[in-house]
């Protein structure tokens, strides 16, 4: 096994893109990004690995013409999930630490405004018994927000601070869709929308791509000053019946962090990105973390700011990379979701080296 | 006219599943109005029952009757329904454990404000005229109260035959799915179809290897940079390579045998998919030249459809050779 460190990230994001739900317009300009913070060429990267979804483009086989963006002639080794780029980012991860590939450039995207995201997202769900109920991503998450505040395990006012405190920390992130100074109060005057959530408790819709860079030992090194290494990575998943899940706890969450490697796994990390589309599921991460209150929570805003579907967990690693090859966190974790009220989760943890 | 073309799509199609023993047993149940649960190694009775043990990945044997009352574990409002949900007014969500079972199944719930919801409220299956073997066979829950049967306290479940019943078991499940999308076309293809409303070939050439794209990309699938220069191609071209159609199908246009050819325009690099009419299908070749046929103007929109069709030219065919790269 080798060392694999993030060495770039390139992101877009907004509350609806003109363009075609390929992306392909955001990707040729994120790509560019890279080979510019890189000094690489298309010819340095090894492996293209990328993460979307047919469903949020209404259309077959949206991946392929995104490999335009990348101009594949001659042809690219490629791989496509169909999960958020944070999978693909794990594919990418396991090419280069069995030595597959050198150098990976990993990018996921999506338009969730072509369609109505909450329902498109009940295909996810169970085919047989929940799916033909078209139960919205908006109306599981809430199922999910009553118990916590039934049972006492957080209340209102937890929730709307989390979103107080990601919106002021949006407020310097330039792709932040929704962002700004407001408080509790103000959050907890508005009026229930899926009760008990109150819109700003939901990830806005949001379109957007991303892009992250990796690569192997000396080629992280010669590339950048301070790369950010990956010294953990770990993902779990919870069952598909919600009737058998409790879900005010995230096992798959305390699974993953159980298993992380590096020196303490999520211990002693001072920054976390964590991918929690609805307010109160940053209470539930945050729990299953154990992260202490000295932690940096969502400094980019996280995705209540901007939650570009199938990029945004690739987002939260780009987003603690950044930290790291910066030097303003030595240890941060990154973490992404997939699926109904945090079905499935990913964890990487990033550190820099002095 | 600026920014991108836009039109609605829609994705339909019916998801045809076919059921496993576990699952057969419930639909099954639920076409004869029973609610039926499964008893893990644990004891527990989960509904709808999971085709394996959570616990020791077997097939579960035992199964019991339960519901249809039980009380509400937690909910949700919809005060936006989006199409397809159980009800089409506002309404809740709720994750519902039936009289007799130890998990909650998430259904709807039928009351008219939110205020009319609580955890721990008691409920009742509320069924379809004619069920049919799926989870919509329960229209949805109600409130106790308010139904027309109430079931009396002091449940037990009631365990079954360990036999799916001999009548006609549900073997599979048919869910419509329908989706609907705002598609819009990107900008370089925009201008493409915009420029057939005027009756041009509007295509792109690479900056890079000068390759000429028609219908445009967004960026050059060899080089990855945006195709920037546009030029104006005739309608004129070849027959690069063909099919012909001999196999009806659902929504064709027209009557087979017919060809499908892809057709370079002169001074393009990538062909485009089109139809050949004006000769017989075994007269059509590799190489062979051809025009455009448009449709009267003022049917003209923003489509390839305003090109009917391509026909023979009857000028001498092109060289293989020269168009060997574009296959």
């Amino acid at each position: 096994m080798r060392d694999v460190a993030v060495v770039g990230f390139a992101q877009r994001q907004m509350r609806e893109m003109e363009g075609s739900p390929t992306c392909v317009e955001l990707l040729v300009p994120i790509f560019a990004e890279l080979f510019e913070s890189t000094g690489w060429t298309k010819s340095d990267v090894d492996f293209w690995c990328s993460g979307s979804s047919d469903y949020l483009a209404g259309r077959s086989f949206s991946f392929v013409s995104a490999v335009d963006a990348i101009g594949a002639l001659p042809p690219v080794v490629e791989s496509h999930v169909e999960m958020d780029a944070a999978w693909a980012m794990y594919e990418a991860w396991v090419k280069i630490s069995m030595g597959e590939a050198d150098t990976a450039l990993v990018y996921g995207f999506g338009k969730s405004s072509a369609g109505q995201l909450r329902r498109t997202l009940a295909l996810q769900l169970d085919p047989y018994v929940l799916g033909p109920l078209w139960p919205d991503t908006v109306s599981i998450a809430a199922l999910q927000a009553r118990l916590g505040l039934e049972q006492g395990q957080w209340d209102e006012k937890e929730m709307a601070s989390v979103v107080a405190r990601s919106r002021a920390s949006g407020a310097d992130n330039p792709y932040a869709v929704v962002a700004g100074e407001t408080s509790v109060d103000e959050l907890l005057a508005e009026q229930m929308y899926a009760d008990p959530l109150r819109k700003h408790d939901c990830a806005p819709v949001s379109d957007g791509a991303a892009a992250v860079v990796l690569a192997a030992e000396d080629r992280a090194t010669e590339t950048v000053a301070r790369p950010a290494w990956i010294t953990g990575i770990e993902h779990r998943a919870d069952g598909q019946s919600l009737g058998l899940r409790d879900l005010t706890r995230s096992p798959s969450t305390a699974g993953a962090a159980a298993a992380l490697g590096g020196s303490g796994g999520v211990n002693g990390v001072d920054t976390a990105e964590l991918y929690a589309p609805f307010s109160h599921q940053e209470l539930i991460l945050r729990r299953e973390l154990g992260l202490s209150d000295s932690v940096s929570v969502n400094p980019s805003g996280g995705v209540l700011c901007g939650n570009p579907m199938f990029a945004a967990g690739l987002v939260r690693v780009g987003e603690a990379a950044n930290r790291v090859m910066a030097g303003t966190s030595d240890r941060a974790l990154a973490h992404a979701t997939s699926g109904p009220a945090l079905q499935q989760n990913l964890l990487c943890l990033l550190e820099g080296r002095s | 006219m600026t920014g991108t073309l836009h039109a609605p799509l829609r994705v339909e199609f019916d998801y045809t599943r076919s059921l496993g023993p576990v699952l057969s047993r419930f639909m099954t149940g639920l076409r004869d109005r029973t609610i039926v649960g499964a008893r893990a190694s644990d004891g527990r009775v989960i509904v709808p029952p999971v085709e394996y043990d959570p616990l020791t990945h077997q097939p579960p044997t035992e199964f019991v009757e339960v519901g249809p009352g039980g009380t509400v574990s937690t909910w949700s409002w919809v005060s936006e329904p989006v199409p397809d949900q159980p009800l089409e007014k506002p309404f809740a969500f709720a994750l519902v454990l039936l009289d007799g079972a130890d998990t909650p199944m998430l259904h709807a719930v039928e009351v008219a404000e939110p205020s009319a919801m609580h955890t721990g409220m008691r409920v009742t299956a509320r069924w379809v005229e004619e069920p049919a073997g799926h989870i919509r066979d329960i229209a949805c829950f109600v409130p106790e109260d308010d139904a027309s049967v109430v079931e009396s306290g002091g449940f037990e479940a009631r365990k079954l035959a360990p036999q799916p019943p001999e009548k006609d078991p549900v073997s599979g499940i048919v869910t419509p799915v329908r989706l609907d999308y705002t598609y819009a076309a990107s900008p370089e293809e925009s201008r493409f179809l915009r420029g057939l409303e005027e009756g041009r070939l509007l295509a792109q050439r690479c900056p890079k290897c000068h390759k000429v794209y028609i219908p445009p990309r967004g960026a050059c699938p060899v080089d990855g940079v945006p195709t920037t220069d546009e030029i104006e191609l005739p309608d004129k071209g070849i027959v690069t390579t063909f099919c012909i159609v001999n196999v009806p199908f659902l929504g064709q246009r027209i009557t087979p045998p017919y060809v499908s050819a892809y057709v370079l325009l002169d001074g393009a690099d990538i062909a485009f998919l089109h139809l050949i009419l004006g000769a017989d299908a075994d007269e059509v070749r590799m190489g062979m030249r051809v025009e455009a046929v448009w449709r009267p103007r003022e049917e003209w929109s923003t489509t390839i459809e305003n090109i009917d069709h391509f026909r023979p030219t009857g000028e001498p065919d092109a060289d293989y050779e020269t168009f060997k790269a574009h296959l």
